[in-house]
């Protein structure tokens, strides 16, 4: 074991410790001892991390050109048969160490933040200690050699981000937005257990690239099972990789699972930051892009319907931003339409030369955007750290009184609108350009989607910063609050110049570098796209005035559907209490109330006590009835035995 | 039909008569005196048997010990002269048939069954110098062992009796 | 010498027996029960020695087992006495009867 693996070790490791530490002894512990304890343990891992990349990018990973998978470590945990055994371990390839670097920094970061934005909050060691068992679930997500060790850590991921959610446990609004979350992922997690039953039962594997070898080799028995039989006009292995891919829509909140992560902004908002922006809601995206070579060369029909899901959700999500007025909430539907813009980029893509870019466009643009969302959704917790409400009502013309959230939330808008040079303009260029290559029409939608984007996030950014005019008297909030001040701007730095990174010469979906193609012709669509956008926000909201209203009010119909969420919650409402609360849930609870509990349960202790009772006067203290007893049953025995034996 | 047989049938009449009084009479210093006379007659049975140390251990123990014991505690709990109080008809009736219903299975039982002595052995005189010696006996069928745990019990049996029956302060009170 | 025969014997130890059961049924009063559990141990006393003499006259074990009995009767009789009392002090009756606390 080298330095590397030692080091991708502790990574995962570390978070652990300090959550077990935390966990178990945290309220021994000073609030500023148990954050710093959680703070040095991740801003370690994001340094060994930072070592691990290097060294992968750059040496030991780098085999002829390539880069290769390598397997830090592996052990077998659960055997079930020779061939069949869940095996633990840590794989390091392009995806994962890109996605250790995102998950460790974001996550030290917010945990900074988290010093200053939870300061003297009740439960602060348990929040770190949540904190601390996420990044672990996610550390070990990210580096799973075996798809059932994925499983394991994407459940505790779930659980983690339940418990967060949930942190405010006082809140009602916090308790259900955590069992929503927790049910809507576990539903959906049903589907990614179904698919992995099937693909490992097809392939005699949970070994992630024993299935990718098993299923994409030309002449592959395994494939040619898999693929005979077929469901609606779909192969098998479609339907196997669509239900794991179901796993990974509810984790991304794809259309229609989408409905939890607006409302799992009922937790604190660095935990939305690192959780339900940056890092958790990849995993449905890293999990495509795990399997990708399958989906790619074995079952197109399925990226295809990928895409077209990714495609619909990122407009659908982006509409919605546009009339949402608590802050948080515009950010999680942004978070939405990004992550399905990632969606769309892997199901544009394919397997073979020239057709590869739209894998390596959606991991750049989950590297960026998990710069700039998490640097917003800090910049809105500044913001509502400083006004304490989330509505935009409360807001307008604070850039003086917080200049550095100012100008960090500036430099992430301009990211997220894609305005060169920023981050986003990047890597959204290339997810777009991959798109027109294969599918025109999801590449209009992406481009609308790309306006839409700009002007909401532009709205948010009028809304809070101008709008209303300053107040007289503003005086500087952030002058003591440096621990949420220096993670917006390192972050700021990543929003700002990640996308110079050549991306393309590090993560590829064969390992071969690939140079993302750059054309100023074709930018100059997109940018102006973006532009308008901006405009027209500007326009709206860059002062006080009547027009949004009026707009408002003229598509009045379609606003409040928007503003409504399209009602899906109350689809979902409908069909859970209506439909089946009322066919399966009642006549469930009727069996369980009489015959399980009434019959079975009650029934048997109220016989254990009718006998008892029954039997309750043979105890009659009467020594003499006792002794009767005792002759008689003595007596008995007797004549039994002597008349057997004589 | 020998003397000592007409004897035995005598003190075996006598001890079942006696037994019966204990069992039947109604005045409690009745049926003690009763049983006296019982267990008296059956040590007459032993005497006639020649086995004198169980006959004299039966009048000193029983008759000189436990009866009288037995009579002393009437006096602590029975005013004199009062008869006791009968039993309920379904208990007497219901005690009447298990006791008939035993004896007449265990006569049956008796009345089948052949009883075979030992054959040719020598008997041996069950005088107080043979049950002396096996009884402080260590080899082989000695009693020593026995005859300690019964010191035990006898000395457990006295300092019992002592606590149990002992008068606790707090008990005047309640 | 003639001797009686020994099922004789053993119908006077259980007629002496299942008096004793009887007392012990019908009494109400604990020392005349008391007395009928002496009646029974005797019954049982005179069957080792009746046995001991008729089938094993080799033997002194029938003895020895009767002054067992007489010992562990006469450890028996002081304790109940000693109970008898308790039980009288406590409750001012030692008729069965009026002593049935200790039940369910």
């Amino acid at each position: 074991m080298n330095s590397y693996d030692l080091s991708a070790l502790l990574i995962v490791i570390l978070p652990i410790l300090s959550f077990t530490v935390l966990g178990l002894f945290g309220n021994r512990f000073s609030n500023r001892t148990s954050g710093l304890i959680g703070c040095a343990s991740l801003v370690t891992t994001a340094i060994l991390a930072l070592y691990v990349a290097a060294g992968y990018f750059f040496d030991f990973g780098l085999v002829n050109g390539e880069h290769v998978k390598h397997i830090a470590l592996q052990f077998q945990w659960l055997k079930f048969t020779d061939s069949l055994s869940i095996d633990l371990g840590i794989v390091l390839d392009p995806i994962s160490v890109m996605m250790l670097l995102v998950i460790t920094i974001v996550s030290s970061m917010v945990h900074i933040y988290s010093l200053g934005y939870m300061k003297g909050e009740d439960y602060f060691e348990r929040y770190y200690a949540y904190l601390s068992l996420f990044s672990f679930s996610m550390l070990g997500l990210v580096v799973a050699v075996n798809i059932f060790q994925m499983y394991i850590f994407w459940e505790l991921v779930g659980v983690s981000s339940f418990l967060l959610i949930g942190f405010y446990f006082t809140k009602p609004s916090a308790i259900a937005a955590a069992k929503k979350a927790f049910i809507v992922t576990r539903f959906a997690d049903l589907g990614f257990l179904i698919g992995i039953l099937m693909l490992s039962y097809n392939t005699k594997s949970l070994d992630f690239f024993t299935i990718i070898d098993r299923l994409t080799q030309v002449g592959s028995p395994y494939l040619a099972n898999f693929t005979a039989t077929s469901f609606m006009g779909m192969s098998a292995l479609s339907w196997a990789l669509l239900l794991v891919f179901m796993g990974g829509a509810g984790k991304s909140a794809m259309f229609p699972l989408h409905i939890w992560l607006p409302d799992a902004m009922e937790g604190p908002t660095p935990v939305s930051a690192l959780i339900h922006a940056a890092t958790m809601v990849v995993a449905g995206v890293f999990l495509v892009a795990r399997l990708f070579p399958v989906f790619a060369i074995s079952a197109p029909d399925a990226l295809l319907i990928i895409a077209y899901i990714g495609a619909f959700t990122a407009l659908f999500a982006a509409v919605i931003a546009c009339t949402q007025t608590d802050i948080k909430r515009v950010l999680a539907y942004s978070t939405i339409s990004q992550i399905a813009y990632m969606m769309f980029a892997l199901g544009v893509a394919g397997w073979g030369e020239g057709k590869m870019e739209g894998f390596t466009a959606s991991m750049f643009h989950l590297f960026t955007h998990a710069f700039f969302k998490a640097l917003l959704f800090l910049g809105a917790g500044a913001v509502i750290h400083a006004v304490h409400t989330n509505e935009m009502e409360g807001m307008g013309g604070l850039r003086k009184s917080l200049p550095i959230t100012h100008f960090t939330f500036l430099i992430a808008c301009l990211a997220i609108a894609g305005v060169p040079p920023f981050a986003g303009f990047f890597s959204k260029e290339a997810i777009l350009s991959s798109a027109l290559q294969t599918q025109p029409l999801i590449f209009y939608v992406g481009l609308f989607t790309s306006g839409l984007t700009a002007f909401y996030m532009f709205r948010l950014y009028f809304r809070i910063f101008w709008y209303n005019p300053v107040p007289e008297h503003s005086h500087n909030h952030e002058t003591h609050t440096w621990a949420m001040n220096i993670p917006l701007i390192i972050l700021g730095v990543g929003a700002a110049f990640a996308g110079l990174i050549p991306f393309g010469s590090f993560v590829s979906a064969d390992g071969k570098a690939l140079e993302l193609p750059f054309h100023l012709t074709f930018s100059i669509a997109p940018v102006a796209v973006g532009l308008i956008g901006i405009g027209i926000a500007y326009l709206l909201y860059g002062k006080k005035n009547e027009i949004p209203d009026k707009i408002a009010s003229a598509v009045s119909g379609f606003y409040q559907a928007a503003y409504h969420k399209f009602y899906i919650d109350e689809i979902y409402l409908f069909i859970t209490k209506k439909v089946l609360f009322n066919l399966v849930g009642r006549p469930a609870a009727w069996f369980d109330r009489t015959v399980v509990n009434g019959l079975f349960i009650n029934g048997s202790a109220e016989t254990a006590v009718a006998t008892s009772n029954a039997i309750k006067p043979m105890q009659s203290g009467r020594l003499q009835s006792y002794t009767m007893f005792f002759l008689g049953g003595v007596l008995l025995l007797a004549a039994l035995l002597i008349i057997k034996f004589m | 039909m020998s003397a000592s047989t007409i004897i035995f049938y005598i003190l075996a009449t006598l001890v079942v008569v006696f037994g019966a009084l204990t069992v039947f009479s109604r005045k409690i210093f009745r049926a003690a005196i009763s049983l006296l006379l019982s267990l008296t007659f059956i040590a007459g049975i032993y005497f006639l048997w020649n086995v004198d140390f169980i006959g004299a251990l039966q009048i000193i123990i029983y008759v000189g010990g436990i009866v009288v014991l037995i009579i002393f505690s009437i006096f602590l709990t029975h005013h004199s002269g009062q008869s006791l109080p009968k039993a309920k008809t379904g208990k007497k009736l219901l005690s009447g048939i298990m006791a008939v219903a035993g004896l007449g299975f265990t006569t049956w039982v008796v009345s089948q069954y052949v009883f075979k002595p030992a054959p040719g052995v020598v008997p041996v005189e069950p005088s107080v110098h043979n049950i002396g010696i096996q009884m402080l006996s260590y080899s082989d069928y000695g009693y020593v062992f026995p005859f300690e745990v019964i010191n035990i019990l006898l000395l457990a049996a006295l300092v019992g009796a002592i606590v149990i029956a002992i008068k606790k302060s707090q008990d005047t009170e309640e | 010498m003639e001797q009686v025969p020994l099922s004789h014997i053993l119908i006077l130890s259980s007629t002496l027996f299942f008096l004793g059961v009887y007392g012990f049924f019908s009494r109400r009063n604990l020392i005349t029960m008391l007395m009928s559990v002496e009646l029974i141990l005797n019954s049982v006393n005179i069957n080792f020695i009746a046995f001991n003499k008729y089938l094993f006259p080799h033997q002194l074990e029938g003895i020895f087992f009767t002054m067992f009995i007489i010992v562990v009767a006469a450890a028996e009789v002081s304790i109940s006495i000693a109970i008898i009392i308790n039980l009288y002090r406590r409750f001012k009756t030692i008729d069965i009867e009026d002593t049935t606390t200790m039940k369910y």
